[in-house]
């Protein structure tokens, strides 16, 4: 410990304590611009078509085992980005896709709608397995780490954010993209849907075309 | 002159004395885990310009009011309001994918069927209770459903 018998120390430790506070404001400042910068520096999320979305991940099915893209091969895919502390948008449209799968009849057999959370640390394989029973029995919920979920949006261009607000359960809510992605039974993309632009009835017959044109 | 004054006055009076906020269709959709948040939808007429304050309910320990906003990349953010302007000509209309309330810290369970009072407070109208339905999980709305 220096002592105050020895001014020269202090000096060089006022000095030292002066830096690090310099720099940890600088460091702060560059975080907070950084923050109100980046969500309109952030590339666009863009559909431009089939080059642009990958179906690739590894994660979690709501039964436990570990799933990619290939466990669906064989079938249409309806893929959904949500989280289930969403109230509004997301309730909406896994059951506009449960709509879509009852319309669908036979064919719903070909098809397998899938439920990818971007809140995995809350939504787990247990949380997702009762969440997704509620909508559909057929519907397949999907949960991982925080990186195989980053991972998974990142190939499919799906866009999300933790938002921090004080009133939320846990202090958060999650923005996301709301886009239903339809993959081909080869993995390839084939389109992309928003619940809202068309009544399931249509999307449920663009889906039985695709399937009927397979052949 | 002086007649027509009072009479004036009289006729304006009742319109700021009793502000109205008539609300309609009113309703809930079932929630999958008492732990996760509900969500319900209304539509709100006012007689004059009018502001939501706040809502309560007794089944939730905080309702919030939301917007839900969407950008041309189709990313949707849920916008925490601390009040909502109804003005007299349009109303305000929530839905599924749009405005909302959400309800959060539920006692239980909204199970489909049931219904729960939900008290709106309004800057100029007061207090309104109204029974809420709750319908189920893939409902769009009282309309769809009737």
């Amino acid at each position: 410990m220096p002592t105050a018998s020895n001014p020269d120390a202090l000096r060089r430790i006022r000095r030292l304590l002066w830096a690090a506070a310099a720099g940890a404001a600088v460091a702060l400042s560059g975080i907070t611009l950084w923050r109100a910068l980046t969500p309109s520096d952030l590339p666009a999320p863009r559909v431009t078509g089939e080059a642009a979305i990958v179906n690739a991940y590894t994660l979690t099915e709501h039964t436990g085992r570990t799933v990619t893209p290939e466990t669906y091969a064989g079938r249409w895919q309806l893929v959904f980005f949500g989280f289930t502390y969403c109230p509004d948008i997301c309730p909406t449209t896994l059951a506009y896709m449960a709509s879509v799968m009852d319309l669908l009849g036979p064919d719903a057999d070909r098809v397998a709608p899938i439920f990818v959370t971007v809140d995995p640390a809350r939504d787990t394989a247990p949380v997702m397995a009762d969440y997704v029973a509620a909508f559909h029995p057929r519907l397949i919920g999907i949960t991982g780490t925080e990186a195989q979920t980053a991972e998974a949006a990142a190939n499919f261009r799906v866009w999300y954010e933790r938002a921090e607000d004080a009133a939320a359960p846990d202090g958060y809510f999650m923005a996301h993209s709301g886009h239903i992605y339809l993959m081909r039974p080869d993995g390839r993309f084939e389109d992309v849907f928003r619940e809202g632009d068309q009544p399931p009835e249509a999307l449920a017959d663009t889906i039985s075309t695709l399937i009927d044109n397979e052949s | 002159m002086n007649h027509f004054l009072v009479a004036a006055c009289l006729a304006a009076l009742p319109m700021t004395a009793l502000a109205e906020v008539t609300v309609t269709d009113p309703w809930a959709r079932a929630s999958i885990l008492a732990s996760r948040p509900g969500a319900a939808y209304l539509t709100l007429e006012s007689d004059r310009d009018d502001r939501l304050l706040s809502a309560t309910a007794p089944v939730a320990d905080l309702v919030m009011i939301h917007a839900s906003e969407t950008d041309a990349n189709g990313v949707t953010r849920m916008i925490h309001l601390d009040a909502l302007d109804v003005p007299a000509a349009q109303g305000v209309q929530f839905g599924p994918g749009g405005m909302h309330l959400m309800l959060i810290g539920l006692t239980d369970k909204l199970e489909e069927g049931g219904q729960f009072p939900l008290t709106l407070t309004f800057e100029h109208a007061g207090d309104t209770t109204v029974e809420v339905p709750i319908l189920g999980v893939a409902s769009t709305g009282p309309e769809a459903d009737r």
